[in-house]
C-alpha cells in the first residue's frame, strides 16, 4: 500500500516515475497536475492546495514536486500553510542542473529544454506561443536569445535530435548538457527518510 | 482585387462611432493593416492625433488588457494586438509632436539584470507613451548603473522596472537601495511590475507602487505626477 503521495507537475511525471522505479520506493505513488499550469503560474497555488486537500485522507504524507515555478514565493507560502514540503529552487531547469550549479552559471541568454519539453516542444512552446500560426513573432520572443540548451535527464538519442531540431526552428545555437535528475532525486530521497 | 481594398471600402463607410468600435475589434484581432487604415481615415475626417490615439488605440488595448488578465487571451494575441497598435502609433507619433499633445512626464523603463523577458515591459512602455509620457526604454538585462545613468542623464521623473523571474525580482531592491545610498531615491517615482510580483513585494523593497498591468501603470503614473506637481 502506498503511503506517500508525490503530487507533481505534469512535466515531471516520467522523471518521478523513473526515480520511484530506480530507487525501489514502493510506498510512493504519483499524482500529477496538468503541465499547462506552468504557463499560468498564478493558478498553481490554488491547484496544489485543492489536490493536497483532496488526497489528504488517503495518504499519510504528501510531497509537492514543484519548485517555485514563477509563483513569486506564493507556492512556498501555501505549502507552509498546508504543512507539506516542496522542492527548493526557482524552476525545474534549475533543480535538474542542481540549484547551486545553475545559479553559479549565471546564464542569461539561453533558452532551456528538458526531456519533457524536448518531447513536447510543439505542445508546450511552439503552439502556446502562437508560432504555428504566426512565425513572424519569433523575433519578439527569441530575438534576445543566443542558445538553446537541452538539459538532458536521460541518454536518449531521439530526444537529443528533437531538441536539436527545436533549436534550428528557433534559429538558436544548440548545446546539450546531461544533468540526470539533479536535485529532484535528492529532494525526494531526503523526504523519504 | 485584394481583401485589403474590400476592407478599405467598408471601413470608410462606417460613421465615426462605428469605425472606432471596429478599430477596437481589429486591434483585438491583431490586424495591423486595418488599424493603419482606420487611423488614416480618422485623420482625413479631421480627428486630432491625440483623440485617435486615446479613443481608438489606447482604449482598444485596454480591452485587450482586461481579457488577458481574465485569461481569455494569451501572450500571442497580446503581442499581435500590440503590433497593430504600434503600426497605428507610428503614423500618429510625428503628428502628436506637431499638434502639441500633452506631455505628462519622462519614464526610464527596463527589465532587470539576469532577465530577458520583455513583452510586458514593452506593453507598459507603449501604453505609457500612448498616455503622453516620454519613454526611455533601456531594454533587457539592466544592471543598476544603467538605470541610474539614464535617470540622471534624461532628468527622468519615473523609474519603471520589470522582472518575470523569481530569481531576478530581488534585483529591484538593489537598484532602489543604490538610489537611497546616493541620496536620490526621492527624486524619482519608482514603479515595479511583472507577473510574479505583488503589492506586498513592491512595498517591502521600497518602490512607490507595484502595478498589476499596463492600464494600472498609466493611472498610477498619472496620479503620482499630479501629486508631485502639487507639492512642487
Ligand atoms: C512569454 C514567456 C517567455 C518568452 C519570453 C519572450 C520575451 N521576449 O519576453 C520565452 C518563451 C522566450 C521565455 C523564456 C524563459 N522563461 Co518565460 N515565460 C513567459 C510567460 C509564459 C509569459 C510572460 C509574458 O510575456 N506575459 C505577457 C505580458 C503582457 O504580461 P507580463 O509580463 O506579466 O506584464 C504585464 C504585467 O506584469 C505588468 N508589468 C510587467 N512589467 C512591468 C514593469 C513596470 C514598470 C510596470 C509598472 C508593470 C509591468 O504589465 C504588463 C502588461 O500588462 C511566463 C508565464 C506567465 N504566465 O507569466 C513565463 C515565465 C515567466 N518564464 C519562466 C521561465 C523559467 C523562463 C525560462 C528560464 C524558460 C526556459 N525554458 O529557458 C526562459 C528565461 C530566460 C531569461 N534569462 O530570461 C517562468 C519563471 C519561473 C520562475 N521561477 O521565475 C515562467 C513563470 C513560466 C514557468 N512557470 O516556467 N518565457
Amino acid at each position: 500500500m502506498p503511503t506517500t503521495l508525490i503530487l507533481a507537475c505534469g512535466a515531471l511525471a516520467r522523471e518521478v516515475l523513473a526515480l520511484i522505479e530506480l530507487n525501489g520506493w514502493q510506498h510512493m505513488e504519483l499524482r500529477c497536475l496538468p503541465a499547462e499550469l506552468h504557463l499560468h503560474p498564478e493558478r498553481i497555488p490554488d491547484a496544489v492546495e485543492a489536490a493536497v486537500r483532496a488526497a489528504r485522507g488517503a495518504y499519510s504524507r504528501i510531497f509537492v514536486a514543484y519548485a517555485d515555478c514563477g509563483t513569486g514565493g506564493r507556492l512556498a507560502d501555501r505549502c507552509k500553510t498546508l504543512g507539506v514540503e516542496m522542492i527548493a529552487g526557482p524552476h525545474c531547469y534549475s533543480f535538474f542542473e542542481g540549484n547551486e550549479a545553475f545559479a553559479a552559471r549565471g546564464e542569461v541568454t539561453s533558452f532551456y529544454l528538458t526531456d519533457f519539453l524536448a518531447r513536447q516542444f510543439d505542445a508546450f512552446v511552439w503552439k502556446p506561443m502562437g508560432l504555428d500560426n504566426h512565425p513572424e513573432l519569433r523575433d519578439l520572443y527569441f530575438g534576445n536569445y543566443e542558445k538553446l540548451v537541452y538539459l538532458a535527464q536521460t541518454e536518449d538519442a531521439g530526444l537529443t535530435k528533437a531538441a536539436r531540431e527545436a533549436a534550428e526552428r528557433l534559429g538558436l545555437e544548440f548545446e546539450r548538457r546531461f544533468t540526470g535528475y539533479g536535485d529532484l532525486q535528492a529532494a525526494i530521497r531526503a523526504y523519504k527518510v | 482585387m485584394s481583401d485589403e481594398e474590400e476592407d478599405d471600402l467598408i471601413l470608410d463607410e462606417l460613421d465615426d462611432g462605428e469605425l472606432v468600435l471596429q478599430m477596437h475589434d481589429d486591434l483585438y484581432d491583431g490586424m495591423a493593416d486595418e488599424i493603419a487604415e482606420g487611423v488614416n481615415i480618422l485623420l482625413k475626417r479631421g480627428w486630432t492625433p491625440y483623440d485617435i490615439l486615446t479613443k481608438a488605440l489606447v482604449e482598444g488595448m485596454r480591452i485587450v488588457g482586461i481579457d488577458f488578465r481574465d485569461g481569455i487571451l494569451f501572450v500571442p494575441e497580446v503581442l499581435l494586438a500590440a503590433g497593430a497598435m504600434k503600426r497605428g502609433m507610428e503614423i500618429l507619433k510625428p503628428l502628436l509632436v506637431e499638434t502639441g499633445a500633452p506631455q505628462l512626464g519622462k519614464m526610464v523603463i527596463g527589465t532587470v539584470k539576469g532577465d530577458i523577458h520583455d513583452i510586458g515591459k514593452n506593453l507598459v512602455a507603449m501604453m505609457m507613451e500612448g498616455a503622453g509620457f516620454e519613454i526611455i526604454d533601456l531594454g533587457i538585462n539592466n544592471p543598476v548603473e544603467d538605470y541610474i545613468g539614464a535617470l540622471k542623464r534624461e532628468k527622468a521623473d519615473i523609474l519603471g522596472m520589470s522582472a518575470l523571474l523569481t530569481t531576478t525580482m530581488p534585483y529591484m531592491k538593489t537598484v532602489i537601495d543604490t538610489l537611497k545610498e546616493q541620496g536620490i531615491r526621492d527624486e524619482y517615482i519608482v514603479l515595479v511590475g511583472g507577473a510574479p510580483l505583488n503589492e506586498e513585494f513592491g512595498k517591502s523593497i521600497g518602490a512607490d507602487a507595484y502595478c498589476r498591468d499596463a492600464a494600472v501603470a498609466v493611472e498610477t503614473a498619472k496620479e503620482f505626477m499630479a501629486r508631485k506637481h502639487n507639492q512642487g
